[in-house]
């Protein structure tokens, strides 16, 4: 049996409940099913108008309503969504009442063109509309709940108070690694006992034409549109760029003592977590990996482990030519001789780039390819790259034993954070 | 971090201050002008709104003209104040320590094109296919760099690249809360042992017309002449913006003493919580958290970082009142600036304890001590959420 303390003397962190939503579907078992049976949740953008776009396609969640819609509404909903599913798998607390605090990623806000353009209106200006225009919209109090919404402290203090989590809600942002950093958050307020419990979540749903547009101009979306399943291919040779999407995921993290006192079930293990930033480059990542190198190193160190006990590497794996190289080039410094042979998968090629939540999505599935036995394949991968000779679990979901896995996390900007997830 | 550290070794010091507001910049410069106070204010510029501007600064000390034209002003202040506060913590150029130095900043986003949402706004509704419009007017326009003067991350990605400090990187965000919860998390750390070397902080930068826009749609902003926090309240309150780049080398005591390094104060204690604000809500999390606290009443001052919004400015008033402590609200002084108003306010209290003494009063609500100061106690009511209490004493 497992002991309740690591190998520092640190309460072992353990998950107990999941909830995940992609444009895969809703809840673990949809999600599992079709990431396993390599299916693609990618599609055209409908939401939105795409005249001019040089991108056209996005993993967006269609099927979750929200009233008015804008990217932290429907964050908020996702996020209600997993953690409604990850407290109930987890049988912690009681309604409304969850013992410990909430750690979230959430995406930046920003007031959105239809809220902007609602101003506008109202302002009565007819032939050039200023920004006093609109200040003097504002000062009528019709647009109240455009202020509350657009705080960034709003979702995470909404989910504070339907969940009755405990103290000050703390979002955070690390772009691309902000789930890892959530995570990461709740992993250390339960080790140095701050807390028995933590609710974590990311989330994401800012798939909108100035988000879309921004990525786009700096070049970094994939503008292989047709058919749209096809656009994210991760360490293939004819990569172009990853797709926007979005999604959810949401952990119930205790301390083993505490999961095992209350006889809850133990779905996986939080062993370690590495971070380091990259004083590179504004948009680009050290082309020597060090960052990625360190950060992966010091979540090893930080579980105890050696890089020969891990049997499956969750990757960042974006689709771009740059990142995808990048991380080839930090395993093969971390894992040498074995980093061609050790599975490799990104989950991106199926759920697109989900940005703020991709850390908690991809922890969630790291830990499920763990407790079912099965890797999720890269699709869409028909042309080897061979400077990236990966074994990237190509198309097919493969069967294997895995006992200890790392899942990665590379922000835009420079912020880098690595999990290493083990069995219950 | 609720009760008092037991372990002085991980006690939190406070051993470099980088400040930046309408009152100048630096340790020095602050003190004197509290010590000297005339309010500094911007009336003209976003009219019938008062704004305390930004000093003047001179960028080239801590970042490169290259550097500077890759970010938008909230960044540059930012990260100009990031780096005097490398510089009086000893700390800036080496690598060994910035290499493994935590960075934790409070942000909220970055500053907009308005030409072009002004352009957008006034084309789009004549235009016969709306959603091309606004796609083409986006792709046109926008400048492809202005992304990265938005993201919430990119104050931290900018310190990084420009001040070299990579040990890691979080950002936190959520208006006031985002900059207590950053000190806070930052001082459980050294305290438990999950880290010696902190760079802590934020910047914010007031003279925006979308912020402005933005706490005009919710009745937060005072829209008078310039009035202080307190004297505000008989007339409805509201906040008064200000342009604030705060942060704050944080370090363990062992650490701070094997390299020698001099500390300015002690964080004893930093509370953070939240609620609802039903009657009385905020002023039980405020008493609470105020019994959990040892201080000394005959040597102790308020630093309070009343927003000047008026429900919870008026509440925070009455509940000050009833201790019976001299209190100073840097709002009056610096403006409200949301996410670093708190590491200002922390800024403030460590000065004033590192010299014994409080500065005089700003406004007439406010009394003299004239007794020696020991300690500070450090507020931060949200404007809309979270109540936070810290405790400053000396180092």
């Amino acid at each position: 049996m497992r002991s309740d303390i690591d190998h520092l003397g640190r309460p072992v962190v353990v998950v107990t409940g999941m909830g995940v939503l992609t444009s895969l579907g809703q809840g673990q078992a949809a999600n599992w099913r079709a990431l396993t049976a390599g299916v693609s949740g990618l599609s055209r953008i409908s939401r939105f108008s795409i005249a001019g776009m040089k991108t056209t396609v996005a993993g967006t969640v269609d099927f979750i309503p929200v009233d008015e819609m804008s990217a932290p509404a429907l964050s908020e909903r996702l996020a209600e969504l997993t953690i409604d599913e990850a407290i109930a798998e987890a049988g912690i607390g009681q309604f409304g009442d969850f013992p410990g605090p909430l750690f979230l990623a959430v995406p930046p806000v920003e007031m959105e063109w239809p809220q902007r353009l609602a101003l506008a209106a109202a302002s009565g200006a007819n032939e050039t509309v200023t920004y006093a225009d609109l200040l003097r919209a504002a000062g009528s109090g019709d647009f109240a709940r455009f202020n509350e919404r657009f705080l960034f402290g709003s979702v995470g203090e909404h989910l504070a108070a339907r969940f009755g989590t405990k103290g000050v809600p703390i979002a955070t942002s690390t772009a691309c690694a902000s789930g890892g950093t959530a995570i990461q958050l709740g992993v250390e307020a339960i080790r140095r006992g701050e807390a028995d419990a933590a609710l974590v979540c990311g989330t994401d749903a800012s798939v909108n034409p100035e988000s879309l547009i921004r990525f786009s101009l700096l070049s970094a979306l994939s503008t292989r549109n047709d058919p749209p399943s096809a656009a994210a291919r991760p360490f293939s040779k004819d990569r172009d760029g990853f797709v926007m999407a979005e999604g959810a995921g949401a952990l119930v993290l205790e301390s083993l003592a505490h999961a095992r006192a209350r006889g809850a079930t133990v779905l996986g293990v939080i062993e370690g977590c590495g971070e380091a930033a990259d004083g590179f480059h504004r948009t680009r990542s050290s082309p020597d990996g060090k960052p990625v190198i360190a950060c992966m190193r010091r979540a090893l160190a930080d579980a105890g482990l050696a890089p020969d006990d891990i049997g499956y590497v969750n990757a960042h794996g974006t689709g771009t030519p740059e990142n995808d190289k990048m991380e080839w080039v930090g395993l093969q410094a971390v894992f040498g001789d074995r980093a061609g042979s050790i599975p490799v998968s990104s989950n991106k090629s199926m759920i697109g780039h989900t940005l703020t939540a991709a850390g908690a999505i991809e922890a969630i599935f790291s830990l499920l390819a763990i407790r079912h036995g099965v890797l999720p394949p890269t699709i869409n991968h028909e042309i080897p790259d061979p400077a990236v000779p990966i074994d990237c679990v190509p198309n097919v979901a493969r069967s294997a034993t895995v006992t200890h896995a790392i899942s990665n996390s590379f922000g835009f900007g420079g912020q880098n954070v690595c999990l290493v997830v083990g069995a219950a | 971090m609720p009760h008092e550290v037991s372990n002085p070794d991980r006690d939190a010091l406070i051993t470099g201050i980088g400040l930046v507001s309408c009152l100048g910049e630096g340790e020095d410069n602050h003190w004197a002008a509290l010590n000297d106070f005339a309010p500094v204010v911007d009336t003209a510029s976003f009219a019938p709104f008062p704004v305390h501007p930004v000093a003047p600064l001179q960028l080239d000390r801590q970042i490169s003209k290259r550097d500077q034209r890759q970010m938008e002003p909230w960044q540059r202040i930012g990260t100009y104040a990031a780096g005097a506060a490398l510089d009086a913590a000893g700390v800036k150029g080496n690598a060994d320590l910035l290499g493994r130095m935590e960075l934790i900043v409070a942000a909220g986003g970055g500053e907009r094109d308005y030409a072009v949402d002004e352009a957008i706004l006034s084309g789009l509704p004549k235009a016969a296919d709306p959603g091309a419009y606004l796609n083409q007017h986006l792709l046109g326009d926008l400048r492809p760099t202005l992304f990265l003067a938005q993201l919430s991350n990119l104050l931290a990605g900018n310190i990084s690249l420009v001040h070299g400090v990579i040990g890691s990187s979080r950002t936190f965000m959520g208006e006031e809360s985002s900059g207590v919860d950053a000190v806070r998390i930052a001082c459980a750390r050294i305290e438990a042992g999950q880290g010696d070397l902190f760079l802590v902080g934020g910047s914010y930068n007031a003279q925006r017309p979308d912020v402005i826009l933005h706490y005009e749609m919710g009745g937060f902003l005072w829209k008078r002449p310039f009035a202080p926090v307190w004297a505000r309240q008989d007339a409805g309150g509201g906040m008064v913006l200000g342009t604030v780049g705060c942060f704050l080398v944080i370090e363990s005591r062992a650490h701070a003493a094997a390299r020698g390094a001099a500390a300015v104060a002690r964080i004893g204690s930093v509370q953070t919580d939240r609620c609802r604000r039903a009657p009385g809500e905020a002023d039980a999390i405020a008493r609470r958290q105020l019994d959990a606290l040892h201080y000394d009443p005959a040597a102790t001052a308020v630093i309070s970082g009343a927003s000047g919004a008026a429900a919870a400015t008026r509440e925070e008033q009455a509940f000050l009142a009833g201790l019976g402590l001299p209190v100073r609200a840097v709002a009056t002084a610096f403006g409200h600036s949301l996410e670093p108003s708190f590491p200002a306010g922390l800024a403030v209290a460590a000065m004033a304890v590192s010299r014994g003494t409080l500065f005089a009063p700003l406004e007439p609500a406010e009394t003299a001590m004239c007794e020696p100061l020991r300690q500070a106690l450090v507020t931060s009511r949200g404007h809309w959420r979270g109540e936070a209490l810290a405790l400053v004493t000396a180092a």
